[in-house]
């Protein structure tokens, strides 16, 4: 028997390991020469691939509020199990946002300056207050995991007192702001390219992100339902999977009628670096996969289900560079690129995310739920995958990053 | 400010006495800059000169997070560096790409022209107007200025085209330009309307109260009646097993 004095080392956790320093480093010299030296924003181009990433973040990071306003306030009790994998996603999100917008400051010693400086006219002003009331709801709702680990209960009472009015505020605070980053961008109408300005960017960024958070939990319990453990049932997992189809349709339908009635569909008659940008975000990331969540059979397999959702994502993620970037583009004249400390601190903060995520799941309570259902596990142990249950987890964790 | 187009010859006086008065580096520039508050754009025999527009309802102001960005009573749009967090928000909002980012430091600030705030307190003319050898720049009260604005118009009705621009473009500014060429083949944005900027954003911020009312409102009551649901279902289910608790036993 091998003696477990050291940890394991996979390829996984040396590519993030690597990320991770490549992403300390870069942001090191970002803080020590400046933001003009070590990026390519410019005041043509204020904001980039971080502001970006940030609405990728937070559109991931949506399933904490939809698991949780479903299973908790709809009572569909069924979900349960996902529910704390949720709540994980969004607060890991969360937090790894704050630090990118840290980093993205001019300046981050300032950082604090909205909390006593308002500015009720500012979207900013308002997403920096949703940003930090939800991270707190979201760090409330995952206490108790952590106090049970360590066994002090007597805080979970009191939180579970509280947990009613603490998850609608949570729903309320994250339907606000993620609709408030389409509304960042509706002071520009002169700069947002067409296809992506619409006084409904509030309105397609919230349904978007019911999608893609979905797409997200759905993809983790996909992983993390290797080796003979399943998080959710065939069944459980195709519903879900329908209510993205549902709400990719609502989408399209409503993003289309909007082209229609600002008359800016034209702009799709031609094959411009614009319109191919928009037909790939909306091809990959909505009509495809809606087509295939249509099949039954594909919503109840697993490699459909891999296809479908990571094309989910892909596309949640085109959409929001798009709206961040591409739209902002006067093509060819003025346009953006990353540099690479950009990209670099970018991937740190990803791998970063996803080695926190991998390391909560090995030592927290996070599958207690699953545990608890016992006859699904005996269910799948009987289907013939003898010893599922010490296989490391942490593998699967590691898989998407 | 009023700012007759016909009448500018180009001297550049305006960005000297301009950089003189704000203690920048003296070399002439074609554009705006950290060092250029203002700048002249040439369109071939025209001079446009670029300066922050001091918006009635300025946009910056209005997408500030933290209120670094103030518009004053009498007319300029005022940066304070100690609130500034450095969000860039104002660069990208500025429908007149006016705010420039000390990019290469790490304690970053914005530059813009100040409507010479210390002179206006102490009654003088802003530096560049002063400046103007040719009174292309004329500085004096809004309404006095449009008067004057309107009153050019109507004498030479064939030298200018029929606009002031500024007077309600972005929902009005403080700098308004006449000229003898369409604004837009000036560099002036055409898809700018009279609607102030912000009223777009406050369009969405205005519904915040009311999502929060009306939906913790109907989220407390869908949880009410699917608990609720849950009770029943609970009771029904011990009803049948024969165990029937009393109803007010229930809690």
């Amino acid at each position: 028997m091998k003696i477990r004095l050291l940890p394991r080392i996979t390829g996984w956790q040396a590519i993030s390991t690597t990320l991770i320093l490549a992403g300390t480093l870069a942001a090191i010299a970002r803080f020590t020469y400046g933001l003009g030296a070590t990026t390519n924003l410019t005041d043509e181009f204020p904001w980039g691939l971080w502001i970006g990433f940030d609405f990728l973040g937070i559109g991931l990071a949506a399933s904490g509020f939809t698991i949780v306003a479903a299973v908790n306030i709809f009572h569909a009790k069924e979900y349960e199990p996902i529910v704390r994998p949720a709540i994980l996603t969004a607060f890991i999100g969360y937090l790894l946002v704050v630090l990118v917008l840290i980093i993205d400051l001019g300046r981050p010693d300032h950082f604090w300056h909205p909390l006593v400086m308002w500015n009720p006219h500012s979207v900013m002003c308002e997403i920096s207050w949703c940003l930090m009331l939800y991270t707190s709801v979201l760090s409330l709702e995952f206490a108790p995991i952590i106090l049970e680990k360590v066994k002090i209960t007597w805080p979970i009472k009191w939180i579970h007192a509280i947990s009613l009015p603490l998850m609608i505020v949570g729903v309320l605070l994250s339907t606000l702001h993620q609709s408030s980053f389409g509304s960042l961008y509706l002071i520009v109408p002169n700069r947002l390219h067409a296809l992506w300005y619409t006084p409904l960017l509030p309105v397609l960024f919230f349904i978007s992100c019911i999608a893609s958070g979905i797409a997200m939990i759905l993809l983790e319990s996909l992983i993390l339902s290797r080796g003979g453990r399943e998080l959710l049932s065939t069944h459980l997992r195709a519903n879900l999977a329908k209510i993205i189809a549902i709400t990719l349709a609502v989408y399209f339908v409503v993003r289309v009628e909007d082209l229609l009635a600002r008359g800016a569909l034209h702009e799709l008659t031609t094959l411009t670096y614009y319109s191919v940008a928009f037909y790939t975000e909306l091809l990959v990331g909505f009509v495809v996969p809606f087509a295939l969540l249509l099949s039954e059979r594909i919503r109840t397999s697993r490699l459909g289900l891999y296809s479908a959702t990571l094309m989910v994502l892909a596309g949640f993620a085109f959409n929001r560079m798009n709206t961040a970037i591409t739209g902002l583009e006067v093509y060819p004249t003025q346009t953006y690129f990353p540099s690479l400390i950009e990209i670099f601190i970018m991937l740190g903060i990803t791998a970063l995310g996803f080695t926190v995520f991998s390391y909560v799941v090995k030592y927290l309570p996070i599958f207690e739920a699953v545990e608890e259902a016992g006859p699904q596990v005996q269910q799948e142990a009987a289907t013939g995958r003898p010893e599922p249950i010490y296989l490391t987890r942490d593998d699967g964790g590691m898989e998407s990053s | 400010m009023l700012i007759d187009l016909t009448l500018c010859m180009g001297c550049n006086a305006c960005q000297a006495a301009c950089k003189e008065e704000n203690h920048l580096s003296p070399n002439e520039e074609k554009n705006l800059s950290l060092t250029a508050y203002t700048a002249l754009n040439k369109y071939s025999d025209v001079y446009v000169r670029r300066l922050c527009q001091h918006c009635d309802v300025p946009t910056c102001v209005s997408v500030c997070p933290v209120g670094a960005l103030v518009k004053q009573g009498d007319g300029p749009v005022a940066y304070d560096a100690d609130k500034c967090i450095g969000c860039r928000y104002c660069l990208q909002a500025c429908p007149y790409h006016v705010p420039k980012y000390e990019w290469s430091s790490t304690k970053p600030r914005i530059q813009k022209c100040r409507f010479c705030a210390p002179r206006l307190a102490k009654g003088q003319l802003p530096a560049c107007a002063e400046a103007c050898p040719v009174g292309a720049t004329l500085f004096g009260d809004r309404d006095e200025l449009l008067l004057e604005a309107a009153r050019r118009l109507g004498a030479e009705p064939t030298k200018y085209v029929p606009r002031i621009y500024g007077k309600d473009d972005v929902g009005g500014t403080s700098m308004f330009y006449l000229s003898s060429v369409p604004f837009e083949q000036l560099g002036f944005d055409s898809r700018l309307g009279r609607v102030p900027l912000p009223m777009l954003t406050m369009s969405a911020l205005s519904k915040v109260p009311n999502v929060l009312s009306v939906g913790g409102v109907v989220l407390g009551g869908i949880w009410w009646i699917t608990n609720r649901r849950t009770e029943v279902a609970a009771f029904e289910a011990a009803e049948k097993k024969g165990e029937t608790p009393r109803p007010e036993e229930k809690p």
